[in-house]
């Protein structure tokens, strides 16, 4: 998250990759529902292109108080990481300064950058443990926002009931439930 | 902007909705990456339960355009879409129907060529959509979105246009444009024209009946084999495409008022460069944008003007090889210098490097 102390502007480059099927796309969707119940500027913009094809996902969300020129972006300053394919492509596009979050699972090859923030959120492990597979992605959403708190968590809450059809609202309370201990259990490794 | 009205919408979702809440009466298409969802949007909203509105998904281009060129034949309000290579293949029947002077819409969610080339976004279609796209002397109106609101606000724009200059109009989108969420107020629902309403409305060129007063049948066709004639409806048409010159070009600009240097960009690129421009200012450069919203009619005279007023440079900025600095050119005439970057393939580039771009083509030379 980028916060301009000297004209106090807000933008937040994200990217969220992992395989499909983890709820990546829609844990951005959820994001950005959330950006624009507080009244923010966003961007969702997806991969829709040959990486898609191999079974990889991602999607760049883009949070702003200002007009979002590029939906597209060559840097990032937050990147959460849920695969081995994504941490080897994505490590090095984070801006100096920005964050990496990722779940350790599957991960053979660790972060190496020491100009970035680094932090590891076992959510994998986690939604197994609380029976819940379809958890995954909103713990790790959780986790992020402790780390970087670009939206309240009231408006988090409305962001993912919006995003969701009318039929899956009864899997609201678990979401949020994930959301708040995702928070919880996300690690600060340096 | 009403919170509860605000949507977040992919481009190709919303093009969709929008057709649906215009009160289009026919979609035809063949899906394409990266527009796929304008069909599969209007397959789950099952338009054909609500407001009677048919969409079917053809066994290719070809047919698709064909359809839509007998539908709007009818007087109906039609449509298709497609990326690209699909719009090639369409490309007879845009000729076609600019010859027969039939209204429709058409939506090009650009995708990098040539041929298959790639799923990603470009602006590499610019000539063909602008200077033809088709045989024959003909134009076709188009309008570049550079907002996914714009996807929405367009679709009734270029009805209308299609449908006061009886006309086909493009919406020329890209990958970037079609795939991105962002938010949007979408147009209050209308009601479809009545048959009663067309056949009075379209009475002296539609296929729509004779009525009762049994009027003389119309043929629709673009097929004229007297030279003389068809020289005749040659001159019509290109009557029309002058009266759209003189009243329907449209542009945004953005602080050109004091610009010494101007960038002319359209769609996603155009959203880039407005970023460039906030750059560009801090550093003390004053820079502008132009964004030209209709591409055809092309804003010719703006261009003049800011030549005429003494800006040192233009700088095209597109996603292609260098397509609308062409346009751009005939416009200066030779007044000042005029360049173009671009990046292909699907490439996008960064505020930053269409400044760097600027200063190395334009300013520093």
């Amino acid at each position: 998250m980028l916060n301009n102390e000297e004209d106090k502007t807000m933008k937040e480059t994200l990217i969220i990759a992992g395989f499909g099927g983890q709820g990546v796309l829609s844990m951005g969707k959820i994001l950005a529902y959330s950006g624009v119940m507080q009244d923010y500027e966003v961007t969702w913009m997806p991969s829709y292109g040959p990486e898609m094809r191999g079974g990889t996902a991602n999607v760049t969300v883009v949070i702003s108080d200002r007009k979002i020129s590029s939906p597209i972006a060559h840097q990032y300053d937050t990147a959460i990481i849920l695969n081995q394919q994504s941490m080897d492509k994505f490590e090095q596009m984070i801006r100096p300064g920005g964050t990496l979050i990722y779940d350790t699972n599957g991960i053979t090859r660790h972060p190496v950058r020491d100009d970035i923030s680094v932090y590891t959120i076992d959510a994998t492990v986690e939604c197994v443990k609380l029976g819940n597979a379809k958890l995954f992605n909103t713990l790790v959403l959780g986790g992020y926002l402790k780390v970087c708190p670009v939206v309240t968590l009231e408006n988090v809450f409305e962001g993912l009931k919006r995003s969701l059809p009318e039929r899956a609202w009864k899997m609201l309370p678990q979401n949020e439930e994930a959301i708040r201990h995702g928070a919880e259990i996300i690690c600060k490794v340096r | 902007m009403k919170k509860d009205e605000v949507k977040l919408m992919k481009g190709n979702e919303v093009i969709a909705h929008a057709a649906i809440r215009y009160g289009c009466d026919a979609y035809f298409g063949y899906p394409i990456t990266p527009q796929s969802e304008v069909m599969e949007t209007l397959m789950e909203l099952k338009p054909w339960e609500s407001t009677g509105m048919v969409v079917l998904q053809a066994e290719s281009e070809v047919a698709s355009i064909n359809m839509v060129y007998g539908a709007a034949a009818t007087g109906k309000r039609v449509m298709t879409s497609s990326s690209s290579p699909g719009i090639s293949l369409m490309s007879e029947g845009l000729s076609y129907l600019a010859g027969a002077e039939l209204p429709c819409l058409i939506v090009n969610c650009q995708r990098g060529g040539p041929g298959l080339g790639t799923i990603q976004p470009s602006q590499g279609d610019y000539f063909q959509a602008c200077k033809g796209g088709g045989h024959g002397d003909f134009h076709l109106i188009v309008l570049a979105p550079s907002s996914v609101q714009e996807m929405n606000d367009f679709v009734a724009d270029a009805f209308d246009l299609a449908f006061k200059y009886r006309n086909p109009a493009m919406i020329l989108a890209d990958g970037a444009i079609g795939q991105m969420m962002e938010k949007v107020v979408l147009a209050p629902q209308r009601d479809r024209k009545t048959n009663e309403y067309i056949a009075e409305e379209c009475k002296s060129w539609a296929a729509c009946g004779r009525g009762e007063e049994r009027r003389p049948r119309n043929v629709v066709t673009s097929l004229e084999l007297q030279s003389e004639a068809m020289e005749v409806i040659n001159k019509r048409l290109q009557a029309k495409y002058k009266a759209m010159e003189e009243n329907e070009v449209r542009y945004e600009m953005i602080d050109c008022d004091d610009a010494e240097y101007v960038i002319v960009a359209f769609g996603s690129s155009a959203r880039i460069c407005s970023a460039t421009v906030e750059l560009a200012r801090a550093e003390g450069i004053k820079l502008g944008l132009l964004r030209p919203i209709t591409l055809y009619p092309f804003p010719k005279k703006p261009i003049e003007e800011l030549a005429e007023r003494g800006v040192k440079g233009f700088l095209s900025v597109e996603l292609n090889a260098g397509q609308m600095v062409e346009d751009v050119r005939l416009a200066v005439n030779g007044r000042t210098k005029v360049e173009h970057y671009g990046r292909q393939g699907g490439m996008m580039y960064s505020p930053g490097e269409v400044l760097e771009a600027l200063k190395e083509k334009i300013i520093n030379k």
